[in-house]
């Protein structure tokens, strides 16, 4: 028994930390906002993305954590990467991180160890996701895909067929999101269009695992903008006065920022335990090896409090910050709004509750 | 990351179970009553004859040298069985870590082994009447009496649960009146037949008398023997008068460097939380037809079941940080906190399935007002998430 990160993972994670810390700041961040679609949310003139950071990332192989040696990969384990992408939610990385290296990477690793293939379509993309090409993900019809401006592919899961398709292919048209940095795209249903990866039941089992994959990982990523968050509350009310002291020293939000904090500590043993059951771990509190649908139940229960921390962490920030955190000078409003966008990103606090309680109760 | 056990600690788990299902007693009356009590002590002297008592102590001492992992199999199975609550928790979950901690080599060969027997009971001597949370606030004093070697206290203590059935106390005594606050304080252990006690039952919210008030007029305790040429007899008549743990005037250090066991890991662990949490699901299938029965009360269910799950794999992660020399200081506050307030959302959780029945003196309503003194002692919640802000946010005091 060992809950803590090998110590391979941390040391990894620690890395990119120091490396996010001088490739994304806030200013950074804001810079990536677009505003060509509408105008009220823009603060810089960006595509959403921090290239700076991604390219170093890609430099240390976190692209490639997930993808296969054969095809240029470091072929770790997923519960690699969900300390990573807390990290990057520590510093509100727009890039797609996570879903690219955590979402369709191993689902292309699938689909080309399928066949058994070291060439084929599903392999290419693979080598060219390692070595920093962008494939992007969305469920269901019409979704709304993050990173989409941007994108050199997307998987798309629609009804029970897989396919990739590159930007020529399909119809897609930006969408404003409250957060500007997001990169929005929704795309147009297409048919016949790309690559089919796959069909039918194998599809649906794909696109299950696929989006217990992407939850997990917005639930990490929600874990590092918490984090932000609360750092950046605690230092903001122990340098402001008022009635000649520190607003911190008051009691009221003394307790507001314990709960905060206690909503974080308490996901996070949460996203561990679902990223190391989406690994194909074992665990204690289930008996046994990890059934998938003991795996989907612990991705419910990070996702469900994950969200739940982001809605509570920055409200109780912005309530903190007082006037100057509700306007869009101030880097909060960065952390804010992804984590609102993430928080309802593959299924929502409320969603995920009901998983579980199908789990238990059946009802 | 490796959430499995090895093949050594599921045959502890397998041993712990079978003895469990062969021994645990049904339908004792509460701990906390006269009665109850005497039920109870029973059932801890056959943990004891079985060397279930304590099973992370040394063999010495009654124990089984059991690891912290395999401490909390053990109260997992515990609690899964429907093992009766422990009168002895006070003495082998808050005094027994400062024992081992603070106590002599004598003290810890007198004290621990009576202990793990329950052959001495102790409860703590933390409150006054006019201090609870303000706990440096203590009025309650030991004045030196060079002639006879020792001290005399003099005070009142209160909020002692089951004060009235245990045999010994251990609190905290200001021996140096002119020192301010949490200076001046020493620890001491204190026989309640020592001449000067007494010590008045009084009823909890819940009716039973699970609590007690103990006046100290004039009691001595004596210095701790000079194991120097002192032989074993002599040596254990004298701390069977009582003693004082830790150095005179260190008091508050010594109380405060276990204080993490109470608050968190050693006093409530996660095994118990999740037998409840496993009991409220049952409850919740067999209600789920009821007409009476919403959505929101199976939600709310579901979120006292992930809260307990929650609260486990934080456990685990807390004893993977202890094994591996990280202590989790004040970070413990976090727990006390949500434990409290889970066991809360717990029974709630149950009454609200029950509906008019709830009122019924069952075991959900007596859990429930037990529940409800969990933000309360150990510390108030209140307390609690001032030292989250101060000590571990690193928020201004002032």
């Amino acid at each position: 028994m060992r809950f803590a990160p090998t110590e391979e993972h941390t040391e990894f994670a620690d890395a990119v930390r120091s490396l996010l810390a001088d490739t994304c700041t806030p200013a950074d961040v804001a810079a990536s906002w677009g505003g060509e679609v509408g105008s009220h949310t823009g603060l810089g003139s960006g595509d959403g993305r921090v290239r700076p950071a991604w390219d170093a990332l890609v430099e240390m192989g976190v692209l490639g954590l997930l993808v296969p040696e054969q095809h240029g990969g470091l072929q770790m384990d997923f519960d690699a990467l969900a300390p990573i992408v807390e990290e990057c939610g520590r510093v509100a990385l727009p890039d797609p991180v996570g879903d690219t290296a955590g979402v369709v990477a191993p689902l292309l690793a699938t689909v080309a160890g399928q066949g058994g293939a070291v060439s084929g379509p599903a392999a290419e993309w693979l080598s060219r996701i390692a070595s920093g090409a962008t494939v992007v993900s969305g469920f269901g019809a019409a979704p709304l895909v993050p990173s989409g401006r941007t994108a050199d592919a997307f998987v798309l899961f629609t009804d029970d067929t897989l396919v990739l398709v590159e930007p020529d292919d399909i119809e897609s048209r930006p969408e404003d999101s409250v957060d500007g940095s997001r990169g929005l795209v929704r795309v147009e249903p297409v048919s016949g269009a790309g690559l089919e990866l796959a069909s039918g039941d194998v599809a649906a089992a794909m696109r299950a695992v696929s989006f217990d994959r992407a939850a997990t990982l917005d639930a990490a990523m929600l874990l590092g903008l918490c984090s932000a968050m609360l750092d950046m509350t605690v230092e903001y009310v122990s340098e402001r006065r008022q009635f000649g002291v520190p607003v911190g020293s008051f009691q009221a939000v003394k307790h507001h920022l314990a709960d905060a904090g206690s909503a974080i500590v308490f996901a996070r043993p949460l996203v561990a335990q679902a990223a190391h059951l989406l690994s194909g771990g074992h665990s204690a509190l289930s008996g046994g090896s990890a059934t998938v649908g003991e795996a989907a139940v612990a991705v419910s229960m990070a996702k469900s409090r994950a969200s739940r921390a982001a809605q509570l962490v920055s409200e109780t920030a912005l309530q903190c910050h007082g006037a100057i955190g509700y306007t869009v000078e101030a880097d909060l409003q960065l952390f804010m709004k992804r984590s609102w966008a993430l928080a309802r990103s593959h299924g929502d606090e409320a969603m995920h509750r009901a998983r579980v309680r199908r789990h238990l109760l059946g009802l | 990351m490796d959430l499995t056990w090895s093949d050594s600690e599921e045959a502890f788990r397998a041993e712990c179970r079978e003895w469990l299902a062969d021994n645990v007693p049904s339908g004792l009356p509460s701990g906390d009553t006269r009665e109850g009590f005497a039920a109870h002590l029973e059932w801890e002297r056959l943990l004891h004859r079985d060397r279930w008592a304590v099973v992370s102590w040394p063999e010495a001492y009654g124990g089984r040298d059991a690891s912290l992992w395999e401490w909390l199999i053990f109260e997992e199975e515990y609690y899964a069985a429907g093992a009766p609550q422990r009168i002895t928790q006070n003495g082998i979950f808050l005094l027994a870590p400062t024992i081992f901690e603070f106590g002599t080599r004598a003290q810890q060969d007198h004290y621990l082994p009576r202990m793990s027997a329950a052959v001495d009971l102790w409860c703590q001597g933390w409150s006054e009447p006019n201090a609870g949370s303000d706990l440096a606030g203590i009025s309650s004093r030991a004045v030196r009496d060079d002639d006879a070697g020792g001290w005399r206290l003099s005070g009142q203590k209160t909020w002692t649960t089951r004060g009235a059935f245990c045999t010994h106390l251990f609190g905290l005594f200001r021996t140096d009146p002119e020192a301010q606050r949490h200076r001046g304080l020493t620890y001491f252990l204190v026989p309640l037949d020592a001449d000067g006690v007494t010590v008045r039952g009084f009823g909890r919210l819940d009716g039973d008398e699970g609590f007690a008030e103990v006046f100290l007029d004039d009691v001595f305790v004596p210095d701790i023997p000079d194991p120097e040429g002192a032989d074993e007899a002599a040596m254990a008549t004298v701390m069977d008068r009582g003693g004082i743990l830790g150095e005179v005037n260190d008091g508050w250090g010594v109380a405060m460097a276990t204080t993490s066991s109470e608050r968190g890991l050693t006093l409530r662990s996660p095994g118990r939380f999740r037998a409840t949490a496993t009991r409220l699901v049952e409850l919740a299938s067999r209600r789920a037809g009821d007409p009476g029965v919403s959505g929101d009360m199976l939600d709310a269910v579901t979120e006292a079941w992930i809260d307990a799950e929650s609260y486990a794999l934080h456990t685990l992660s807390d004893v993977t940080g202890i094994t591996e020399g990280v202590s989790p200081g004040a970070r413990s506050s976090y727990n006390k906190v949500f434990w409290s307030e889970m066991d809360l959302r717990l029974h709630r959780a149950a009454l609200d399935l029950l509906g008019p029945e709830a009122e019924l003196d069952g075991p959900w309503m007596k859990g429930y007002q037990f529940a409800l003194s969990g933000p309360i002692y150990a510390g108030t919640n209140e307390i609690q998430r001032n030292i989250i802000a101060e000590r571990v946010l690193g928020l201004p005091r002032k």
